[in-house]
């Protein structure tokens, strides 16, 4: 078997490892060569050093789209989690019908993002409408919009996972804490949540880094109106690379800022939360 | 040895997969396989930048094929995404060799692609030099091949209603030539909606792309023309917004008397007001000869359509006419190969030249061009009529200044702020402010 697989081993990889470079390594070499250049199309392209850099902080566009971004993923974050681990413990409790519920709350998660975002940005509409508003009124409500519409897609996912980490709690940990006569908020907070740490950190984690990249859904639900003020960081770097003329290279700096903002940050999580993992 | 076999049929299986997936990738369908071969005399790829004609230049397309056996492509952008399109076009092997600009500043960014065009055939056609885009040496980039009219489209049969009224401010459409009288009427108009069975006397203002140009590019248009004009320059790196207080008050006349509430505005879209206007729900409509496609087959009769100068209050303004000019030139890539240019320069010049290429141009195009060779073949669209009447009447047409404003940047803050002054959430200074200021620091950004 041993044998067999190093036999293979290059068939296997190749293939993906093909895909990998020409889809991800060139064109991010490709990417951080041109937010050095100025250009129109990225194959005729002009060396003009860091002055793109220093372009990005004259752009209030970017500052307010990053502080936008910021707030989104935290509140997005502490939303998707919190409903989904609070779905996850009722669809453990072994109530009737649970398979269904699963069922129907993991759905919103095979529907792509950019359908969803048309879909509620007629039924938000559809509601403001009473109020005779709309969704691009105003950024808190282009804010409040996209909120809803992650809850909406990612808690079933999220709950995927939590009800994953749940399931895999040995009965008798909780039996014994049970005996010790432990309330079942303590239950919750010093053997399951302990116990299903792996899962926060998978789940923090992806919820973490999809608020930061969000794009399809920002596109879609509000296009970044009014004045750009609904507008996430990759939105923001899509409308100046596309929508500007002669910032195509800033556009490309701005998205590789974007691109060590998310490592670090992700980074950073991982080591936090994997810390409180225990070992079973 | 069983599964030696299988781990081999995984293998095989996955290379086929993969091959497959390779294998689609030549995924644009050219209209090739004329009669005649066609390897050696080049193909034509035009971005075309008008969606509402998409069908239609296919068609034409086809329609050279089959003539010449030369292929042409042709591709639309969607709405608003021409640059952002043609941009990413452009890094392909397989570039466009005919796409366009949309005037002096579009020409900007792109001359470095765009071929001499002076010593084509079609060129030699054009009426005047005003319709060419030319450089500083005199190369000739673009050429304009459509001249679009817009104004206030309004129905005629509303407007009989309306005067039919007791205590009507008009009696004849005619009256209507400055833009007190404009108000007047809209007001009125407005305020007897019940009685006229419309939702409102102007179209949504929609501030949605696919509507926001009509106010941040056409309507700013009229204060830029007449700002010039007063000053005798025909473009600035600083603008003064002597006109400002015009461009308000249409603006808030738009937003007043309108089929929807200010706060809906910025979800309201193209197809809306065209909607409205079609249903005869709304009265004046504020767009140009190109909207005759959305707007016909529906409530409203050919017959029924008008077509109103912008007024915005201006001294003298009872002579002025609709506001006529292009926005759209075509330009020939320079960097594509030398058979494709020449095949790309056959083809623009049969479209425009040839009787099949001018008939199709008349009937399904509807375009007024600038080409000598298509002066007899003008197109039975009522809003072409309606702007060579006026022509005729010896009004004084207004210019389409608006090629020269700065940058796409300096017309999302214009709009922006248009926006938010009429939802209510920002005042009319941050309208000045974005027009003024951002005229000059999007002046100073392009031309660095």
């Amino acid at each position: 078997m041993q044998k067999s697989i190093k036999k293979y081993f290059p068939i296997f990889a190749l293939p993906t490892l093909v895909a990998f470079t020409i889809g991800f390594l060139v064109p991010f070499i490709m990417g951080i060569y041109l937010s050095f250049c100025k250009f129109t199309t990225v194959t005729d392209a002009k060396f003009v050093g860091i002055s793109n850099y220093l372009k990005i902080f004259t752009d209030k566009t970017f500052i307010h789209a990053l502080w936008y971004t910021a707030l989104f993923t935290i509140v997005s974050v502490v939303l998707i989690n919190v409903l989904a681990f609070a779905i996850a413990m009722l669809l453990t409790k072994g109530i009737s019908g649970t398979n269904v519920f699963r069922t129907v709350f993991f759905m919103p998660n095979l529907i792509g993002g950019i359908v969803l975002g048309y879909t509620w940005q007629l039924l938000l509409n559809g509601i403001l409408a009473h109020f005779q508003k709309t969704l691009t009124y105003s950024s808190t409500y282009g804010f409040w919009g996209l909120v809803i519409l992650m809850c909406w897609q990612q808690i079933g996912y999220m709950m995927i996972i939590y009800i994953a980490g749940i399931q895999n709690i040995p009965g008798e940990l909780i039996e014994a804490a049970k005996i010790d006569g432990a309330t079942s908020g303590q239950i919750l907070k010093n053997v399951t949540i302990p116990m299903v740490m792996p899962s926060i950190t998978i789940c923090t984690f992806l919820t973490l880094t999809n608020g930061f990249k969000l794009f399809d859904q920002n596109l879609a639900l509000t296009n970044g109106e009014p004045s750009n003020m609904s507008e996430l960081l990759a939105l923001n770097i899509f409308n100046t690379f596309y929508g500007r003329t002669g910032w195509e290279g800033v556009g490309q700096a701005k998205a590789v800022i974007f691109f060590i903002l998310v490592a670090i940050i992700a980074v950073i999580q991982m080591r936090l939360t994997r810390d409180k993992e225990v070992q079973q | 040895m069983k599964r030696k076999l299988v781990s081999l049929m995984l293998v095989a299986a996955m290379a086929v997969s993969m091959l497959a997936g390779c294998g689609n990738s030549n995924g644009k369908t050219s209209n090739s396989g004329g009669k005649k071969d066609a390897s050696s005399e080049g193909t034509v790829y035009f971005l075309n930048f008008k969606p509402e004609q998409a069908d239609q230049w296919k068609e034409l397309a086809e329609k050279y094929t089959d003539e010449t056996g030369v292929p042409v492509t042709v591709e639309t952008a969607a709405s608003g995404t021409y640059e952002s399109t043609l941009k990413s076009e452009m890094a392909k092997d397989e570039a466009p060799t005919l796409f366009q600009v949309n005037g002096p500043v579009g020409l900007a960014s792109w001359k470095d692609y765009c071929y001499d065009l002076k010593d084509s055939d079609l060129y030699s056609q054009l009426k005047s030099d005003d319709f060419a885009l030319k450089s500083d040496d005199g190369q000739v980039l673009g050429i304009a091949y459509v001249i679009e009219t817009y104004g206030i489209i309004y129905n005629k049969a509303l407007v009989a209603d309306y005067c039919a009224l007791d205590g009507a401010k008009i009696s004849d459409a005619s009256e209507i030539n400055s833009f007190d009288k404009l108000k007047e009427v809209a007001d009125d108009m407005q305020a007897r909606k019940d009685e006229l069975g419309i939702n409102g006397a102007f179209t949504s203002a929609g501030m949605d792309s696919s509507s926001d140009w009509r106010f941040k590019t056409h309507l700013a248009n009229l204060p830029i023309y007449y700002e010039y004009k007063a000053d005798g320059i025909e473009s600035t790196d600083a603008i003064k917004g002597t006109y400002l207080d015009n461009y308000k008050n249409i603006w808030d006349l738009y937003i007043t008397d309108s089929t929807i509430e200010p706060t809906m505005l910025s979800s309201a879209t193209g197809e809306d007001a065209a909607a409205e206007f079609a249903m005869g729900e709304a009265v004046f409509y504020q767009n140009g000869t190109w909207a005759y496609n959305d707007i016909k087959d529906n409530e409203v009769d050919d017959d029924d359509m008008g077509m109103l100068p912008i007024y915005i209050g201006v001294d003298g303004e009872e002579n002025q006419g609709l506001c006529t000019g292009s926005e759209n030139y075509w330009c020939v890539n320079k960097k594509a190969s030398e058979e494709d240019i020449k095949a790309t320069l056959d083809f623009i010049n049969w479209v425009m030249t040839s009787d099949e290429g001018c008939e199709f141009v008349r009937d399904e195009l509807q375009f007024v061009t600038p080409f000598k060779s298509m002066d007899d073949y003008l197109p039975e669209n009522p809003l072409v009529k309606a702007a060579n009447e006026y022509v005729d009447d010896g009004k004084e047409s207004v210019a389409w200044c608006f090629t020269t404003m700065p940058s796409e940047e300096w017309k999302n803050g214009v709009g922006s702020a248009l926006l938010e002054y009429a939802q209510g959430t920002g005042n009319w200074d941050a309208v000045k402010t974005a027009f003024v200021d951002g005229w000059a620091s999007e002046y100073a950004a392009a031309n660095k």
